[in-house]
């Protein structure tokens, strides 16, 4: 479960600080323009509904007066809040002069992460799930490859959108090792509601450890029925969108399925990642997601499906 | 032997039979048809309007019982996105603004002391127009293509790559055709408040809900060309390949999201101000004073329209706009609140020093307020641009747009009708089944929207089909479910005490409320004319203080005063147009254009557009007795 109010990072907390305050502020306006309006009714009450009972028929200089203190005290109160405003805005733009760069693109309903590195052996692609060092600012350089998605981490940091022609950059940090819950915040088409992200925050040796396995090949399989599932995965329709590094599969137009085995879920958080639920997804993704790009693989046998679960469940 | 009083009566018998001969609709279907009669066109307006908020009202509760449970099956996400769709597309455009105007057109020539709108048979004109557009966009279910990309509509998604059927086009379309209304309505609402004034009725004389009438009438002049032109560029795009949007072939979807918001951010003020301004005849009425501050309430309602046209960006803070703009966008919209301010200030200081009469339609409107400052308070949190940026596109939104146009326009058109119904059918509503209709609302309303600030907070996007067990927003979500079908029992007992109401029948009489302003001076309901005597008024609550004179009849055919701008001095009389069936017949040849092109059948389009420029030349063409009489 997620939770604005709950923040982990520097980012987050800032903006819960700033909601707190204007909530005890906006909630004591609230409760002072309804105490006064209690007040009114239980002191003032009448029962007269015809003509006669006109009062002052002018305004007292009084009451302009308070009308006007009370707009005054408004105004007061709103550049207070425009303040904090720039404050907090300040605090979320700051970031160091190196960092780590993941170049996040959407796609309808999934997210493709780069871990860009200078270095291209150390470069890698994944899918659904970001890790990252913990208490470090991390760049992520945000595309999107078809409409307009909106990333969004609630524990670590507000959304920014995804704009097909435009790059953005979003600054995040988590100040806990976690497994943070993100999500797609723009209506995006059928699956706007199954496009979720991961974000795995973990101390620095475990990301560099993580980073180093991800940058390498696949693995080899381990047994006869995980080599037969990458014959038919090579030689079938799944090459034809998705990639696995080392194998002749490159097609980008899916996910990057070289470490499948690592990620968390199947179909952007639709699923646990669970053999059960990977041969049910391989069988037919669209009655899981209904809209998803993935066919139902009715060009497999039952049989060839199992080896190709076999084979994705060994890529570690 | 008869006595002076007698003769009197006789006199005003006689004048008014001479005032009904010249304004009555005849009594067949083609008078029903092509009645230019404000009062019936405003009636419709508002029923119309009803009809559709049912509607958006059925496609809520269906969305409510999907969501009101984790990992529901009970609709498609290709349904959900239409229900989704419609439901914004009808509250926004077919509820809210459309009841408003029927309020509007029914009630302006009464507050105003006049006997029709500038333009009667525009009236009618834009009444089916707006008809005919419902009815449009609707047809598009029998189809199963209801509009599907919010009713924002963002390009990609909306473009024929992504949304290859009818349903943007049935938006496209549908909202060109509805716009034609909305701005011919605008242009008549700004003419008859600006010329069609009673004698003495200067500009700081004018009741407030023709303030923000006025308001809205100008913002929607300047706001519909943007959306039209975002409409029709989407159109071309989809249509014949154009670029504007695409960024594959070097358009900027951007583009759509200002076009859109430079219309839509205006758009929630002209649905939100002629609340206000009914609040602000309903409050004195029941406070038994005059409003505090008049004229600062009428400076604040001007004020919030025109800063109105200065804030769409707040919807676009997540977009990554540079740091300077959004900060400039973040303080217009903290200004924004400033002049709403005011008007509460306002309210509230009347009641102060008013005694509050406890009348259904004042229990509406202390639930307006209630409401409006919640609603208004989470929209200044959000002007804050680091805090959008966590809660934009989240349920907290949703909570805070509800609060504002049902916790604030809804309960505002409530209170409208508990007001004006008497005057608008004579009789009596039933108190009892009024007060409980409004504690249902008021619980169900709360009920179902304010858990929607925490559900949004805990991290739910809007415009989702559905949520896993695991996200922990079930309970919340089965809470809004509960309180929105509360606050639909809570609306249906008003229809049940309308009928019930009407039945026993009991006569409202002219004023039953002792109001000040000059509607109630009029039988209840009107009379064809209005006034049998255009009142000359001297003050602003005329009834309260005697501030009027019985004057002229002006009774030698369908005429009504003209009078200047500002200071409201009697021009002269102008003669109304009569019922016209090249009114109606327009709208339907508009509607053969705006058709045969989804239909992609452009020879039937052409032959429309050549029919409705008949008609229009049919309708304008003058008549004998009218080149003689203009001058009188």
């Amino acid at each position: 479960m997620t939770w604005v109010l709950e923040p982990h990072s520097a980012q987050s907390r800032a903006v819960a600080h700033l909601w707190w305050w204007m909530l005890a502020v906006g909630g004591t306006i609230w409760l002072g323009v309804t105490i006064v309006m209690l007040v009114v009714i239980a002191r003032r009450r009448t029962q007269a509904r015809d003509g006669r009972v006109v009062y002052d028929t002018t305004a007292s200089p009084r009451t302009e007066r308070i009308v006007a203190s009370a707009t005054f005290g408004t105004v007061l109160i709103l550049t207070g809040f425009l303040a904090f405003d720039f404050v907090v805005g300040r605090t979320l733009a700051a970031h160091p002069q190196r960092a780590l760069k993941i170049a996040l693109t959407a796609h309808q309903w999934w997210w493709e992460a780069e871990y860009v590195n200078p270095d291209p052996s150390r470069s890698f692609v994944t899918a659904n799930e970001i890790h990252i060092p913990v208490g470090e600012r991390v760049q992520l350089e945000l595309r999107a490859s078809d409409v307009i998605h909106s990333v969004w981490i609630p524990d670590l940091q507000g959304k920014r959108d995804l704009i097909p022609g435009y790059t953005s950059t979003l600054w995040i940090e988590a100040d806990a090792p976690r497994v943070y819950q993100g999500r797609c915040a723009e209506f995006c088409g059928l699956q706007h509601a199954n496009m979720s992200i991961l974000v795995i925050a973990e101390p620095r040796d475990a990301f560099a450890r993580w980073a180093a396995a991800q940058a390498s090949a696949a693995a080899t399989p381990p047994d006869a029925a995980a080599q037969r599932g990458k014959r038919a995965f090579e030689n079938g329709p799944c090459a034809t969108c998705h990639a696995i590094g080392g194998t002749s599969a490159y097609a980008t137009v899916g996910p990057n399925l070289t470490h499948f085995a690592s990620r968390r879920t199947v179909g952007a958080g639709v699923l646990p990642n669970t053999r059960g639920a990977l041969e049910a997804w391989l069988i037919s993704a669209p009655s899981l997601k209904p809209g998803v790009r993935m066919p139902t693989m009715t060009m497999y046998s039952g049989a060839q499906l199992r080896d190709i679960a076999a084979y994705l469940a060994s890529l570690k | 032997m008869t006595s002076i009083v007698d003769d009197i009566a006789q006199g005003e018998l006689a004048l008014k039979r001479r005032l009904t001969a010249h304004w009555e609709t005849p009594h067949n279907w083609l008078g029903w048809l092509s009645t230019v009669d404000h009062k019936a066109l405003g009636r419709r307006y508002i029923y119309t309007a009803f009809v559709f908020f049912l509607l958006g009202g059925v496609e809520a509760a269906i969305m409510r019982v999907q969501l009101a449970r984790p990992d529901n099956h009970l609709l498609t996400p290709e349904t959900y996105n239409q229900l989704m769709t419609m439901h914004g597309v009808t509250m926004m455009f077919l509820f809210v603004q459309p009841v408003l105007s029927g309020f509007s057109f029914y009630l302006t020539p009464l507050m105003i002391g006049a006997r029709e709108l500038a333009f009667p048979r525009l009236n009618a004109f834009s009444y089916y127009v707006f008809l005919l557009a419902g009815v449009f966009m609707y047809a598009s279910f029998f189809v199963g293509q209801a509009p599907d990309a919010g009713w924002f509509n963002y390009t990609p998604l909306a473009s024929v790559k992504y949304d290859a059927g009818f349903n943007i086009d049935f938006y496209c379309l549908g909202l060109i055709y509805l716009g034609i209304a909305t701005t011919v309505g605008a242009a008549n609402s700004i003419v008859t408040i600006l010329k069609l004034r009673a004698p003495g009725m200067s500009i700081d004389r004018m009741p407030l809900f023709m303030w923000s009438s006025l308001t809205i009438s100008a913002a929607v002049i300047f706001s519909m060309p943007p959306l039209t032109a975002a409409l029709g560029f989407l159109e071309l795009e989809r249509r014949w390949h154009f670029v504007f949007f695409d960024p594959t072939r070097g358009g900027n979807p951007m583009l759509w999201q200002h076009l859109f918001w430079v219309f839509g951010h205006p758009w929630v003020y002209i649905v939100f101000l002629p609340a206000t301004g009914m609040l602000s005849m309903i409050i004195p009425t029941f406070c038994r004073r005059p409003m505090v501050g008049h004229a600062f309430m009428a400076l604040a309602t001007v004020a919030t329209g025109l800063i109105g046209f200065g804030v769409w960006v707040h919807h676009m803070f997540a977009t990554g706009l540079p740091q300077l703009s959004l900060s400039f966008f973040g303080a217009a919209s903290m200004t924004v609140s400033i002049p709403s301010a005011v008007t509460i200030f306002g309210w509230v200081a009347t009641m102060w020093y008013g005694r509050v009469v406890f009348a259904t339609p004042m229990l509406f409107a202390l639930a307006f307020i209630v409401q409006f400052v919640i609603g208004g308070i989470s929209g200044v949190m959000t002007a804050a641009v680091p805090f959008d940026w966590q809660v934009t596109d989240t349920y907290f939104i949703v909570a805070h747009i509800h609060y504002v146009l049902a916790g604030g326009t809804l309960f505002g058109v409530m209170a409208g009708i508990y007001y004006w119904a008497p005057k608008m059918f004579g009789f009596l509503l039933d108190e009892r089944l009024g007060k409980a209709s409004f504690w249902l609302m008021f619980i169900g309303f709360n009920v179902a929207f304010f858990p929607m600030h925490i559900t949004g907070l805990m991290g739910m996007p809007r415009r989702v089909y559905t949520y896993s067990q695991a996200s922990g927003f079930a309970s919340m979500n089965m809470l809004s479910t509960i309180g929105v079908y509360i606050l639909a029992v809570g609306l249906l007992l008003t229809l049940v005490n309308l009928v019930r109401s009407r039945a026993a029948g009991v006569a409202a009489g002219d004023n039953p409320w002792g109001a000040g302003t000059l509607e109630w001076l009029t039988t209840s309901p009107p009379e064809h004319f209005n006034f049998a005597h255009i009142p000359i008024v001297k003050s602003r609550e005329p009834l309260w203080d005697g501030g009027f004179t019985p004057g002229p009849a002006f009774d030698d055919a369908r005429l009504t005063p003209r009078t200047s701008a500002l200071d409201a001095m009697l021009e002269r009389p102008v003669e109304m147009p009569i019922d016209s069936v090249w009114s109606v017949a327009m709208p339907v040849t508009l509607l053969l254009a705006f058709g045969a092109l989804l239909v992609h059948s452009y020879a039937w389009s052409a032959i429309g557009i050549a029919a409705s420029l008949f008609c229009m030349a049919r309708w304008m063409w003058p008549s004998s007795a009218t080149v003689l009489e203009t001058e009188v």
